[in-house]
């Protein structure tokens, strides 16, 4: 793969009702954010991808309603992704790598205070044979993760700890919604939402948008910004039907990013990666998608969590940002991933750096139970 | 232009009719795979991704990438999904080049699908308007069109009749294509006398809605043309969504169409359209938009359209047949409509149109619109780019 680069980021603050905000309001934030940080103009931009999704949007078309404010409008070529920001960038890579582009600016939006989570993941399950069943991305989660948990021993309190732990981290991260000093005992007694699934264990649904710009190599180059590299991205979707799955095993994250890692050069992802920001939408999923991105052995991550390995402070800091536990934009959620881990690599995540972060994993989802997978390594080496 | 060149090697359409009760989605999707595959020759395990796309809100179904991998094959796959209205289907072949000319997969499958009677076009489409500003102003796709077609005959004195003329065309065009879903000949009286819609536009003016997918085979310069003997090779792409609200139109022309014609011809050298390209399939929704459109792909000067229509110049047999296939004016299974473009044109670089081909083709052209006035292009040749 020819070298791609992260050269600018911007982020809205991750909010539970940006009321003040339209969709286009957003974007704006956060496109300017980007170019700011990039020391670019919009006219520097070649192409443009949104990412978005009609069911959250309630809008057809949803992309449409970012035109203007992420300059797709404005007589650039452009396209549009629905799913997981990680995915959003995928494309835009896609565009650079085909030579037909120097620079895309990748965008990702939702407000989850204008949607009813329930309803609208309720439609990702199939009209005829199970849409009737009433599951949703809570309920269906939870199912994932009492065969997660029943097929390696995983307690209450090994969830609860991500929890602690990420909720923790967001006290250092502005831009998150949810900073909470918990112990293990505040998650456990924290309503229970779907069993095993408590309040505590589950992200908020919240309002947010985030931009970065990939550039090719020659214009990384030129960049004012230090580029931080794309060395491996791939991704990789499971079967849709929750009962053709092994709903304990991450099958296409481990695909995702077992290509992804050959193209990096990685061999040995627990001792290679220095930091780690994932989708933990719910506190077994950190954990699962730890195992799943090869940072521990199947069933291990509960143990290295406990021994402190994933804390700020610990060899493998996992989600130093507060992860969607912190703050969950839907759809824009992978692309913050890719965003905190630039900063990590660039030494600019402040309070919440981690000493000497070299090479970082990023990760998106799309659908039901992590169905769909997206990974991508970074690394702030030339 | 690409790191890779890529060229179109094979591609499948079902069975489209107006309702698919036999089909469930996922088995719609599973039929034009397997139409594709078959006609290039190969099996799922020889596709390295697939883009996906449709429009949500006409099955109201989520996360389509995720929910279609059985009809898609896109289980262990990298599976993305593009969706920007109309131009999906476009934007999806544009998203499959990009994909194998980043060099990262060599043979990728791309499907566009929709399933239109499962839901109430008209209600799904008002929602992609501007809830504060637009939406109660605007009504579904076609009082859009209704006010571009008032704004162009105002502006030039062009008639119904005129555009009657361009829906003679596509309905002849389409009884000679097994795929259409409307093949019926029908005369200008006839298309006058059909009940009005939304003025000027009459019932046989406008496309219907279809329940249809088509799948398209993208392979790169390796393996292209040992997959296929004539391959269809894309010379470049290149498009513009530059609307966001109703008072940004310039009702009357479509300014998307014609920056995107000027940057794709520009890029691909192509100085005199009318003259160098020998067949288009343009996604024309509606008859007046195959007079308007033209003007802006730069075929004839502002206000001329109608003329060159009239002279038979763009009717199989003339000098620049558009709409062979008989256009979305015969089939409109939206998601798919802007890939089966693509995939006509596809057919007609590889000589493979039967009764619609054009003779002696060189370079085609393929477009994508959507609602929002959006426009999506491509440039097929039967030669490899340089």
């Amino acid at each position: 793969m020819d070298k791609v680069a992260i050269i600018g980021i911007g982020m809205t603050k991750i909010e539970a009702d940006k009321r003040g905000d339209t969709f286009a309001d957003m974007a704006w934030e956060a496109v300017n954010l980007a170019l700011a940080d990039a020391h670019m103009t919009i006219a520097e931009v070649d192409n443009v991808v949104t990412t978005s999704n009609d069911f959250w949007d309630g809008r057809t078309i949803s992309c449409m309603a970012v035109g203007d404010a992420t300059g797709a409008g404005q007589g650039k070529n452009t396209s549009c992704v629905e799913g997981d920001g990680t995915f959003g960038a995928f494309y835009g890579l896609t565009r650079i790598l085909s030579g037909a582009y120097g620079t895309t600016l990748v965008t990702a939006h939702s407000k989850g205070s204008e949607s009813v989570s329930s309803l609208i993941t309720n439609a990702a399950l199939d009209p005829i044979y199970d849409r009737a069943l009433g599951l949703d991305m809570v309920t269906a989660c939870a199912l994932q993760a009492r065969a997660y948990m029943h097929r390696h021993g995983v307690k209450p309190e090994d969830l609860a700890r991500v929890s602690v732990k990420n909720h923790g981290n967001a006290l250092r991260n502005p831009l998150a919604q949810l900073p909470l000093k918990l112990t293990v005992e505040d998650v456990l007694r924290s309503e229970m939402i779907a069993d095993p699934l408590h309040l505590l264990d589950c992200s908020p649904v919240s309002d947010g948008c985030c931009a970065i710009i990939l550039a090719n190599e020659q214009r990384a180059r030129r960049s004012a910004r230090q580029p931080v590299w794309v060395t491996g991205v791939s991704c990789c979707a499971d079967a849709y039907y929750l009962g053709d799955r092994d709903l304990a095993v991450p099958r296409s994250l481990a695909q995702a990013a077992k290509r992804a890692y050959a193209m990096a050069g990685i061999h040995d992802p627990a001792r290679e990666v220095q930091v780690a920001e994932v989708y933990d939408a719910f506190t077994y999923q950190e954990l699962m998608w730890i195992e799943g991105l090869g940072l521990a052995e199947a069933g291990g991550a509960k143990d290295r969590l406990e021994r402190g390995d994933f804390d700020l402070e610990g060899p493998l800091p996992v989600n130093p940002s507060g992860g969607l536990l912190g703050g969950h934009p839907v759809i824009a959620a992978g692309l913050y991933r890719m965003a905190e881990a630039v900063k990590q690599l660039r030494g600019e995540a402040g309070s919440y750096q981690v000493d000497g972060a070299k090479v970082a994993v990023a990760q998106g989802l799309n659908g039901l139970c992590g169905q769909s997978h997206c990974v991508w390594t970074l690394d702030n080496r030339s | 232009m690409g790191k890779k060149r890529v060229a179109i090697v094979g591609s499948g359409q079902t069975l489209h009719r107006s309702r698919r009760p036999d089909v469930n989605g996922q088995e719609l999707i599973h039929e034009a795979v397997q139409a594709a595959l078959s006609d290039a020759d190969l099996t799922l395990a020889d596709i390295d991704a697939i883009v996906i796309g449709n429009m949500d809100h006409f099955e109201g179904i989520n996360y389509v990438d995720c929910w279609s991998v059985d009809g898609s094959g896109g289980w262990m796959k990298p599976v993305i999904k593009l969706t920007t209205g109309g131009t999906t289907g476009s934007t999806l072949s544009i998203g499959g080049y990009h994909m194998v000319a980043s060099g990262l997969f060599e043979k990728v499958l791309i499907i566009g699908w929709e399933k239109n009677s499962e839901s109430d076009t008209t209600g799904a489409i008002t929602t992609a308007f501007d809830p504060i500003w637009d939406r109660l102003v605007f009504a579904g796709a076609i009082s859009g069109l209704a006010v571009e077609a008032q704004a162009y005959m105002a502006r030039y004195g062009a008639t119904d009749r005129d555009a009657a003329r361009v829906a003679v065309r596509d309905r002849r065009h389409a009884c000679k294509n097994p795929h259409a879903q409307l093949r019926q000949e029908v005369t200008i009286e006839q298309v006058l006398a059909s009940p009005m819609l939304a003025d000027p536009i009459h019932l046989l003016d406008v496309c219907p809605r279809t329940d249809g997918a088509c799948a398209v085979i993208m392979a790169n310069e390796d393996v292209a043309e040992k997959l296929c003997p004539t391959p269809d090779w894309i010379w470049g792409t290149a498009n513009r969504h530059s609307y966001t609200y109703l008072a940004d139109v310039n009702f009357g022309a479509l300014d998307s169409m014609a920056g995107a014609a000027k940057e794709l011809f520009a890029k691909t050298g192509i100085k005199e359209p009318r003259k160098q390209l020998q067949v288009i399939e343009l996604y024309q929704p509606y008859s007046f938009a195959g007079i308007i459109w033209i003007e802006d792909l730069g075929l004839v000067p502002r206000g001329k359209g109608a003329e060159y229509i009239w002279s038979g110049a763009t009717d199989l047999g003339g000098e620049l047949p558009i709409n062979p296939s008989g256009g979305v004016i015969a089939c409109n299974p939206i998601g798919a409509t802007g890939l089966i473009r693509c995939a006509e044109v596809s057919l007609q670089m590889m000589g493979r149109a039967g009764e619609r081909q054009v003779p002696e083709v060189e370079l085609g052209l393929s477009t994508g619109f959507g609602g929002c006035m959006w426009t999506d292009m491509m440039l097929h040749g039967k030669r490899k780019p340089e």
